[in-house]
């Protein structure tokens, strides 16, 4: 007991990262995972390797809540992401060590980016109820019938994030799909996958309803092609690697 | 459905049966015979009566006393001097109100020319949208404690004050904040620039939503503002000051100076002020033209209406009775955009007037702090006399008059709600804004003669329509000149919806992307 | 706007005095139900007892309007309520589909009122009405007055198939006209069941029944409605769109089973002043 006590060396608890599917927390069902390396290379801890059933899960979960999310009010939506954004604040620290744990930043620039990330938030939350003002339109068409062009959510989307920077990139993407409706499934960096799935507990304590928001990790090049076979997927954006890009958008192609 | 198209297959399956239905141990006989047709009254009476259900205000703490607001404190007016704020519904002193006067203006000018040079114009958008994101977030936190205080000053029902206003009011600003860093989407190939010390002057009929709609957009567009409240309404303004000093907003963003006519005027005349907007009577608004032209100032102006809300034939009947009741005696009739003339078309007339009669009857007036009130006090006696002046002219005038017979409280300003049939478009109660719950009915036979008489009016803030027929409402809506039209509802207020009027109701628009344009210069 | 009326009705405040009175008003208006495959003679002694003594005698609760039964348990439901006051009411018309032939409609009907059914709760044709035959879903209305009589006749619409507000006003008009007694707005074995804005919209139909004719319709909102401030809020509007006159079980009904012991809790609640516990009320 006194030593235990008196030992200068406390064992660490370590945290699970796990796929965040429908607001809740799962493993893999394949049980398999990758390891997150830091920047230098050393084990950090463990993630999920999402499959293509994982995959399935999230669009399911995003099909689901796609419905519900798309119709409440633009205001609610609005407040809902800049709740998100006071949540965010709220857990700026926590987001800055991980950050520079795994991805071997500096502390500035961490903090930097962990800022851009709430007001990044706090400025799409205002898009929420104006884009519709700005594109939308009343045709003036020559014949006696009432025209107009308004703009809808495309549905559920699939967001393949870059490594770096760890952590703007994966809130604009997700800030910039859902503030109109749409639902959406992060794919997580096969590099620094840590800071996201942190950042997937901010979402889970936010207002978003669950499955809004869906978060994978595993090898980007499996998941790529899990999401461009997917039928009920209806866009994807931004898969940052090139080959893979082509691959992706020839396949999207072929089931067009 | 007609029904003749359906006949009565037996002979003996009429509605007259006499059937026994026994309940809790005793016989009651349901009616053997059908209601001669001048007995069939629904009563409202008081077979199950509702208990009073009044909202605490126990933990509502008004001052004695309010100062003004200027440069980020608040301060004693130079006069001294104090009216009192009184609550319409009993009677009683609230609070009493500084009187500020042109010394006083002049200060909050100058506090406020110094923080748009010195601060607020210098400041990022971004971070100008974050005051106003906090100002929302600690109104919706003080939600109720703001309505009770809206209701005790201005005689709203509680309902109202909590349901409508002050969720409307974190609404505005949320929604302008948003703006503050967009204002270049807003107005692309342009450049849009703040205009710097604005004049804003508001009505007592939503104190603190007007006070919303001023501050918000011109905030978000990085000018400066002197405020002035209402003289029977000031109070939720001066707490909102203090909601602005807990947000942090950098002193002298925002002054405002309470007082009546003589603040209003020091206002209008003060010479570094850059733009005037004023919401309030016609009347008083063509004085502010007077006074303005000539200058170098920008204006608007939301004035009185006297809107036209047309009901067709092919209307859903029972809710456009929901629609009128909503449009004329929502907030005591205290709306300048109510519909107050109501053109039913002539088949449906009596049909409307029964329905209508019934359901006043079961309106509820009195003790505003009560949730099960439908209708407050009216705002102030010198309001509650121009409203039974008003109705007596139309009764000598030979409208008749038909009014709830719910019983009004003894103490306070209270007014029943009220309709008068048999009106020309020529009484002077179809012609002036009575601002009170009083509805004037009207007949027309057919669409066009609907949109003649329901622009026949020197206003234009309002109108409304029900049918059935989605082309007819496109018809009627383009040819209104009014400069909000409501199909199928009635009172809809929303920030992202633009609104003001055409002719005698004012210029310039509130809310919306068009409410930005007022505050700013586009280059 | 129909909604919108409904959620304004929802907003009445109903405190003290007026929750009391108005709770042992939903009691008394209730027809305590029980339509299941698995209903036994046991389990309808259960309901009958509890209709016809709710609660502990020192809270002076009235006795439930009727039970709500299967024409196989008419017969027993009798029985066991005796000379209580309370009625036997009984689905019919091959209840709750209605997709039978008219006669083995009427046959059930029959049936169910010589077994000693005071009340007579039938649906309506959906199929027919959807496909335009509204001719015929108000032939087969008629016929069952026909054979019901005296016996008192609910025609259950099933709103949750009719979906649209004007399909309500529409059924409702044919089942008034065609001699219900009382129009009902469910089964309870679709959803959704009653809803706020459908009876409105019922209500509303009878409104303008009563006008024209002079006669007073019924109304029986069941299935849905759970606990006591849903039928707080159900009293309210019947009181705000039709009157004095409708706040009586002859002319105004829950169906419900779950409703009752909330309504008791809350009631207690009033009374006692204490946050009830479920354990204290017996089981239906």
């Amino acid at each position: 007991m006194a030593t235990l006590l008196s030992s200068p060396k406390r064992l660490d608890v370590h945290k699970t990262y796990k796929l965040f599917i429908g607001g809740k927390y799962v493993r893999s069902e394949s049980g398999h995972s990758i390891p997150a390396l830091s920047e230098k290379g050393k084990v950090l801890d463990n993630v999920c390797r999402a499959t293509r059933k994982d995959f399935r899960d999230a669009v399911v979960a995003a099909r689901a809540a796609f419905g519900g999310w798309a119709k409440n009010s633009a205001y609610l939506r609005s407040q809902i992401l800049y709740r998100t954004a006071e949540m965010l604040q709220n857990r700026r620290e926590e987001l800055i060590q991980e950050l520079i744990r795994s991805t071997g930043v500096t502390r500035s620039q961490a903090e930097k980016e962990v800022t851009l990330s709430i007001d990044r938030l706090v400025y799409f939350a205002g898009w929420s109820d104006k884009y519709t003002q700005i594109f939308g339109s009343v045709n003036p068409v020559a014949s006696s019938h009432f025209n107009f062009s308004t703009l809808e959510p495309t549905g559920v989307v699939a967001a393949f994030l870059p490594d770096l920077p760890a952590l703007l990139p994966a809130i604009t993407l997700m800030a910039t799909t859902i503030l109109s409706g749409n639902t959406v499934i992060l794919i997580g960096s096969e590099r620094y996958p840590l800071p996201i799935v942190t950042f997937a507990e901010i979402i889970s304590t936010s207002d978003i309803p669950g499955g809004v928001v869906n978060i994978l990790t595993g090898k980007r090049s499996e998941l790529v092609s899990h999401a461009a076979s997917h039928m009920d997927v209806n866009a994807i954006v931004n898969a940052p690697e090139f080959r893979n890009c082509i691959k992706l958008c020839m396949k999207a192609a072929c089931l067009i | 459905m007609k029904n003749s198209r359906l006949s009565k297959k037996s002979s003996n399956g009429s509605h007259a049966l006499s059937t026994t239905i026994v309940t809790n141990g005793h016989l009651t006989h349901r009616d053997a015979k059908p209601v001669p047709a001048n007995q069939r009254q629904l009563k409202f009476g008081n077979k199950w009566s509702y208990a009073p259900a009044p909202e605490s205000n126990s933990f509502v703490q008004l001052q004695k006393r309010y100062d003004l607001f200027i440069n980020g404190k608040f301060v004693t007016p130079t006069s001294k001097k104090y009216f009192d704020s009184i609550n319409p519904a009993n009677e009683n002193k609230l609070a009493e109100i500084a009187a500020a006067n042109a010394h006083d203006v002049n200060q909050a000018v100058t506090a406020a020319r110094r923080a748009y040079e010195k601060v607020w114009s210098k400041i990022s958008p971004r971070e100008r949208a974050k005051y106003l994101y906090r100002i929302a977030r600690i109104i919706q936190e003080k939600s109720r404690e703001l309505a009770i205080m809206e209701t005790m000053d201005g005689g709203k029902t509680i309902k109202e004050s909590r349901d409508v206003d002050i969720p409307l009011v974190a609404a505005h600003f949320f929604y302008y904040a948003g703006w503050a860093d967009k204002l270049n989407y807003a107005f692309p190939g342009r450049t849009p620039r703040s205009i710097g010390v604005v004049g804003q002057i508001i009505p007592w009929n939503f104190p603190l939503l007007m006070a919303a709609w001023k501050l918000a957009p011109a905030l978000a567009c990085g000018n400066t503002v002197v405020l002035k409240p209402a003289e029977t309404t000031s109070i939720t303004a001066m707490h909102l000051a203090q909601i602005l000093q807990e947000a942090e907003l950098p002193d002298g963003v925002v002054n405002i100076v309470t007082g009546a006519g003589e603040t209003g005027r020091a206002v209008v005349e003060h010479s570094d002020i850059n733009k005037l907007a004023f919401t309030g009577s016609t009347e008083v608004g063509k004085l502010i033209a007077k006074q303005v032209a000539g200058t170098k100032k920008k204006l608007t102006l939301e004035l009185g209406g006297k809107a036209a809300h047309i009901i067709f034939e092919d209307a859903p009947i029972d809710q456009a009775i929901e629609g009128i009741v909503g449009g004329i005696y929502f907030n005591q009739g205290h709306v300048c955009c109510a519909g107050s003339r109501l053109l039913v078309q002539e088949g449906v007339y009596s049909t409307v007037i029964r329905k209508l009669r019934d359901r006043i009857a079961t309106l509820r007036v009195g003790d505003p702090l009560d949730k099960n009130t439908d209708i407050g006090a009216i705002n102030s006696k010198p309001q509650l006399e121009k409203i039974r002046s008003l109705v007596q002219s139309g009764v000598e005038e030979g409208a008749k008059l038909e009014q709830s017979s719910c019983p009004l409280p003894r103490r306070g300003y209270f007014y029943p709600p009220t309709f008068l049939t048999d009106v020309t478009a020529s009484h002077r109660i179809a012609r002036e804004e009575v601002f009170g719950p009083v509805l004037s009915v009207m007949t027309f036979r057919t669409p066009e003669e609907a949109i003649e008489r329901a622009n026949n009016t020197p206003y234009g803030l309002s109108a409304g329509v029900w049918t059935d027929k989605g082309s007819k409402i496109f018809k009627i809506v383009n040819k209104m000149r009014a400069g909000v039209v409501w199909a199928n509802t009635y009172n809809k207020f929303d920030p992202t919806s633009p609104f003001g009027g055409y002719k005698e109701s004012g210029f310039g628009r509130e809310g919306g992307l068009q409410g930005l344009l007022p505050y700013l210069t586009l280059d | 706007m129909v909604e919108e009326r409904a959620t304004a009705l929802t907003k009445r405040s109903i405190k003290t005095t007026a929750k009391l009175a108005g709770l042992k008003m939903a009691v008394s208006m209730m027809d305590l139900t029980t339509l299941e495959g698995k209903d036994t003679p046991g389990k309808v002694a259960y309901l009958c007892r509890k209709a016809m003594q709710p609660a502990d005698p020192q809270y002076n609760v009235p006795s439930c309007a009727a039970v709500c039964v299967y024409p196989n348990l008419v017969r027993y439901a009798k029985r066991f309520l005796g000379n209580s006051g309370v009625h036997v009411a009984s689905v019919a018309t091959s209840f709750p589909s209605g997709q039978v032939p008219l006669k083995i409609k009427l046959e059930d009907t029959k049936r169910a009122k010589e077994e000693g059914a005071d009340e007579i709760d039938m649906v309506i044709d959906r199929g027919a009405f959807l496909a335009g035959e509204h001719q015929k879903v108000f032939d087969e209305i008629a016929a069952v007055k026909e054979v019901c009589g005296e016996t008192h006749l609910k025609v259950i619409l099933e709103t949750g198939e009719l979906l649209t507000y004007d399909n309500v006003r529409l059924a409702s008009q044919i089942a008034i006209e065609a001699g219900g007694d009382f129009i009902k707005t469910s089964t309870g074995k679709v959803t959704p069941a009653a809803t706020l804005p459908v009876t409105l919209v019922m209500l509303e139909t009878i409104r303008d029944y009563f006008y024209a004719t002079g006669i007073r319709i019924g109304m029986k909102p069941a299935g849905g409605i759970r606990n006591a401030k849903q039928s707080l809020a159900y009293l309210v509007m019947v009181r705000e769109t039709l009157g004095d006159d409708w706040l009586t079980p002859d002319l105004f009904r829950f169906g419900a089973s779950t409703l009752l012991n909330d309504v008791l809790m809350q009631i207690a609640k009033v009374v006692d002043g204490n946050y009830q516990s479920a354990d204290y009320f017996s089981l239906p």
